[in-house]
């Protein structure tokens, strides 16, 4: 990766739910840490999602659902993000994620999966460590699915 | 309230206190923070004393209860009378799931129904629509004709249980369904009671499950009300919400002030629509979230009350008292609730649901311990609706109304409230109104600061959460999930397709004809959607005829 840039974030929220107060103050939080953060807005498609982090070039997708519609949208996120060649971006997925869910997630290639209670704090660290950017902190960061 | 010459004394005796034995023990045991503050950011003194209130006059401040300004309660005698309705909200999966769930609370003592419908239905799409794609039966129950709702209902008894359903943009046309449903079975209109939320506004502000742009959604909004005030004498056709606008983040405060702002604008337009404001008034009723901070959510409840029951008398010149009266749905907050060691919820939505009942709720919902983690199950929703049951009936704070008006704290806390609402109100009214506000993204923005603000604070650990930012705990969660049918979505597809093979589709083309011709000539689509409803037009044929003759409305985006 190019490190003389600042690392870019896409904050999406994929399917019909409207609740967005976790993904806004996630991008709030991003863009304090020194992150570039475009936010799509609610009830993007999966399409809209996958292209919009092609025309914006961003090396994280961070997925806000909380409506339990994951599993439907997230693996289909995932094979536009390859199709478009993006299959190594860093995808995180937040919201309301059941236990049973997260190793599904997991398995089609997301790196994060942040439940309610997580820290903002843990989710930057956990990007710059996935990233190789520094040395994981103090490397106390969200287990998948149950926060910090 | 206190004679001014005492509260003097008192004042200066605190005075001397503070410098005296206070700073004392302050030298040896520091506070634990430099200032104390509410979870609104309202400063919270050390003791509160009579000085704090003595600009109050107790009959105009406060009043009896059922009196003008309703202060210490909507009616004379609160539940020394009567309980309040204990209503749990719930809906997942097919009508058939959701209809065994509803006979479960009744049979359990539940006293009122609560319908979620999910993301699908919310957004006025059928079920096999492309844009509910993974959406069905997740967060309520699927509603996509009136061959569901009847099946939804079947076996409740509606001339003697009211129901609220939390609906908003397609509120028009789920209500006609229940209606059509009810007189199905000969129950004619008039004898039905319930709510519809149908309150537009907080899903601009809040939580974006808007369709169309504001100006058609308030004149739907107001076509529902002038048809409650004709036709539905014991319907609540809106339910004007701070709930969602405080799970979005926003304060205690904000949360007052842009619920009654918001019901200002509802009134604002029923009257341009020229109706009577004692035909309508007495039909409008309130919902609120009730957080942690105890004593400022019974304050939030009392200053609410009285700020209301003065718009409407001297602003809005109602005459009849009932026009005065905010009345109240309360739910405990949602985003109080810890995935963390989620049997810590129980005693988090105790607490709340008590704040509730003290400042005098007329309706409940008690949430589940376990929806921070999934939809909840049967077991948690009793220990939810038990613990509605153990106040009621246990803890005897139901003897008395309003045992807190008069404690220093709550009522300077009341009028502190009262003030910043009303410093709100004044800004919203510079910006042009609740619309334009909303237009500008205003109250969306004061709420996504405060929220961030919020998530700060524990970051920080300036707010414990306990079990999240302290007292953490590395256990397996044990608690058991909901399991909904695996073939639900099938099952709710192959009814969608035969109502649509054996309805007469030429009833159908006609009615939807009559909505649109509604649609454009400014006649209340109330009448003309019912028509729709009865000839098993789907919800997203309904809507998508709306959809085209309204558009929809896209929010900017910002964060």
């Amino acid at each position: 990766m190019n490190t003389s840039r600042k690392i870019r974030v896409l904050i999406a929220k994929p399917g019909l739910d409207g609740h967005d107060r976790g993904a806004k103050v996630v991008a709030r939080a991003l863009r304090d840490a020194g992150f570039e953060v475009i936010y799509t807005g609610i009830r993007q498609t999966p399409e809209a999602i996958a292209e919009a982090a092609l025309q914006e070039d961003v090396d994280v997708v961070g997925l806000s659902i909380l409506s339990g519609a994951h599993m439907a949208l997230v693996p289909k996120i995932m094979r536009l993000l390859r199709e478009r060649g993006m299959g190594d971006v860093l995808v995180l997925v937040g919201g309301i994620i059941p236990d049973e869910d997260v190793p599904k997630l997991r398995a089609i290639g997301v790196r994060g999966v942040f439940g309610p209670g997580t820290l903002t704090s843990d989710i930057v660290a956990f990007i710059r460590r996935e990233l190789g950017l520094e040395d994981g902190l103090d490397g106390d960061h969200a287990e998948e699915g149950e926060g910090s | 309230m206190y004679d001014r010459e005492k509260a003097q004394e008192v004042r200066k005796e605190k005075q001397r206190w503070q410098e005296t034995t206070v700073r004392k023990a302050l030298e040896r045991f520091p506070e634990r923070y430099e200032s104390f503050m509410t979870i609104s950011g309202l400063p919270v003194e050390r003791v509160y004393t009579p000085d704090n209130v003595v600009e109050m006059d107790y009959m105009r401040d406060l009043g009896l209860p059922g009196e003008f300004p309703f202060t210490r309660g909507p009616y004379p005698t609160m539940y020394r009378g009567r309980l309040w309705t204990m209503r749990m909200f719930a809906g997942f999966g097919t009508a058939e799931e959701t209809n065994r769930r509803f006979k479960y609370l009744l049979s359990e003592g539940e006293t009122g129904l609560s319908i979620a419908f999910d993301m699908p239905t919310l957004y006025g799409y059928d079920t096999d629509a492309p844009e509910a794609e993974g959406e069905f039966g997740k967060c309520g129950v699927a509603v996509s004709s009136l061959r569901d709702m009847e099946i939804l209902l079947d076996g409740i008894p509606l001339d003697r249980v009211t129901t609220s359903m939390t609906i908003n943009s397609p509120a028009a046309v789920i209500w006609a369904m229940y209606i059509v449903t009810a007189e199905k079975r000969g129950i004619p209109r008039r004898k039905l009671g319930g709510t519809i939320q149908n309150d537009i506004l907080k899903e601009y502000i809040a939580q974006k499950e808007y369709i169309f742009p504001p100006d058609p959604s308030m004149r739907l909004v107001v076509d529902t009300i002038e048809f409650a005030t004709q036709e539905m004498p014991l319907w609540h056709p809106i339910s004007i919400s701070g709930y969602h606008i405080r799970e979005a983040g926003s304060t205690a405060v904000q949360e007052l002030a842009f619920t009654l702002a918001d019901g200002f604008t509802y009134v604002e337009a029923a009257l341009d629509r020229g109706l009577d404001v004692d035909a309508f008034a007495p039909r409008l009723s309130f919902f609120f979230n009730v957080h942690n901070d105890f004593f400022e959510e019974i304050a939030k409840f009392r200053a609410a009350r009285r700020i209301w029951a003065r718009a409407m008398r001297d602003k809005y010149g109602a005459k009849k008292p009932r026009s005065w009266l905010l009345r109240f749905h309360a739910q405990t907050a949602g985003c109080t609730l810890t995935a963390q060691q989620p049997e810590n919820n129980i005693v988090r939505v105790a607490i709340q649901a008590l704040a509730a009942v003290l400042g005098g709720a007329q309706s409940l919902h008690t949430n589940s311990m376990d929806e921070a983690l999934a939809l909840p199950s049967e077991k948690a929703v009793r220990i939810a609706l038990r613990t509605q049951q153990i106040i009621a009936h246990e803890t005897e704070v139901t003897n008395t109304i309003d045992p807190l008006g008069g404690s220093f704290y709550v009522e300077e806390l009341t009028n502190r409230l009262e003030e910043a609402a009303e410093e709100y109100f004044r800004r919203i009214e510079a910006l042009g109104g609740m619309i334009a506000a909303i237009e500008r993204g205003y109250p969306q923005q004061e709420i996504a600061e405060a929220a961030f603000r919020y998530q700060m604070e524990v970051d920080a650990k300036r707010r414990i959460i306990v079990g999240v930012n302290e007292y953490v705990q590395d256990e397996p969660i044990e608690i058991p999930l909901l399991e909904m049918d695996p073939q639900g979505y099938e099952r709710q597809v192959a009814r969608l397709n035969e109502v649509r093979r054996t309805r007469d589709n030429r009833e159908v083309l006609r009615t939807l004809r009559a909505v649109r011709e509604a649609a454009r000539n400014g006649k209340n689509l109330m009448y003309p959607i019912l028509d729709a409803v009865a000839a098993y037009a789907t919800l997203g044929e309904i809507m998508g005829v709306l959809r085209e003759e309204f558009g929809e409305w896209e929010e900017p985006v910002w964060f």
